[in-house]
């Protein structure tokens, strides 16, 4: 029970904490609840199938199936995030100009809401193919008992879905003319964060063989899958032994992202000036 | 969409200019019964090589590996393939992220 409820924990965390902020970004726009809801749905969908498939997909492309697979998904969220950043700047003038407007202004962010629906569904796809593997192998080991699994896993996915929630109720708390700083920013750290894992997987394909040194250790201060690293590997991409390759598309990412959504913004200055007012 | 079209067409180059495994060193291991076999296998230090892990069980694994830098799912029967960078001397620990309990070796470079 203890194994099933770990690893739906753990799985479920990162795409809980994605949700959360997807919820909070998009507080107040219209619709908003479908378009997660069918996040989820096509992210479950599409866990259960590379669930199924995960012996064709392996073999595919000469046996880089699950690599290009996993780097074509996290990729497809990095350009989507971006996306949405970049967007919501260019458009997002009305919302320091007019702050009685934020929820009118926010519901302009209901053209990014399909990219932020496949970025929900592309975590939920990610982490729920593993736990349908790893719960079905234990079914079919007979290891433990079904009733045993369904507590471990349903309390597993609760505590995962509490942290999100936590992560929403956290997000929404801050008064809502920062929440558009701070949720941009977030959104260009995950983005930056997905990048990087990205490279992991086309250097575990062998496509990306550069840069391939170790650029620090820090797995014995704080190794990346306990509970605060798996936390921050999530947020903001936290690796405990990047290769330079990843640091460097991790900062690339970053700087692309921030310097787009600062130069997509109509006029950066008069919306500062409004903002100090 | 430019940028789509031009994420596609850099994705599909990646692809045809895999490198293929020609001279490189390849480690072999075989999952049975939620063991490794050879659980201290041997790799050359300071060239590239791949490790082949074959899964001889019914239910699915996960080959990982934090040192390594790999994470890959072995379905059940099936074979994978992954491509190691030039490693220093050391042993580099590795596991089934599916049943860590049982599951779990290490890799010596030498």
């Amino acid at each position: 029970m203890l194994g099933a409820l770990i690893i739906v924990f753990r799985e479920v965390i990162e795409a809980g904490l994605i949700v959360g902020i997807v919820l909070a970004v998009t507080r107040g726009v219209p619709g908003r609840g479908l378009h997660v809801a069918a996040g989820l749905a096509a992210g479950l969908l599409g866990a259960a199938l590379v669930a199924v498939f995960a012996g064709e997909l392996a073999d595919a492309f000469s046996g880089a199936g699950q690599e290009i697979f996993n780097a074509g998904v996290l990729a497809l969220a990095v350009v989507m995030l971006a996306w949405h950043n970049i967007w919501m700047a260019s458009h997002g003038r009305e919302m320091a100009a007019n702050l009685k407007n934020v929820g009118q202004a926010v519901a302009e962010g209901s053209r990014t809401l399909t990219a932020l629906s496949i970025v929900v569904a592309v975590a939920v796809l990610r982490e729920g193919s593993e736990v349908v593997l790893f719960l079905y192998g234990i079914v079919a080991s007979g290891a433990a008992g079904f009733h045993e699994l369904l507590l471990g896993g349903t309390i597993g996915l609760a505590s995962g879905a509490l942290l999100s929630a936590l992560m929403f109720l956290g997000l929404v708390a801050i008064p809502a003319r920062h929440l558009f700083r701070v949720t941009t920013a977030l959104i260009t750290f995950l983005a930056a964060g997905m990048a990087a894992q990205c490279v992991v997987f086309l250097q575990q394909a062998g496509y990306v063989t550069a840069l391939s040194r170790t650029v620090w250790d820090t797995s014995s201060v704080l190794p990346d899958d306990s509970l605060l690293g798996r936390v921050l590997h999530t947020l903001f991409g936290y690796v405990d032994q990047p290769s330079g390759m990843q640091l460097a598309v991790y900062l690339s990412v970053l700087a692309v992202i921030f310097v787009a959504t600062k130069l997509a913004s109509p006029s950066h200055v008069s919306r500062k000036r409004v903002s100090m007012a | 969409m430019k940028m789509v079209r031009t994420l596609a067409a850099l994705a599909l180059t990646a692809i045809w200019c895999a490198p293929v495994v020609a001279q490189q060193a390849t480690v072999r291991i075989t999952i049975k019964d939620h063991r490794f076999s050879p659980s201290e296998p041997h790799a050359p230090a300071s060239q590239a090589f791949a490790i082949v892990v074959k899964n001889l069980d019914s239910t699915a694994s996960e080959f990982e590996s934090k040192t390594l830098r790999v994470e890959k799912v072995v379905a059940p029967g099936g074979e994978i393939t992954m491509r190691i960078r030039p490693l220093n001397a050391g042993r580099y620990h590795f596991f089934d992220d599916f049943h860590q309990d049982t599951t779990e070796g290490e890799l010596v470079v030498e």
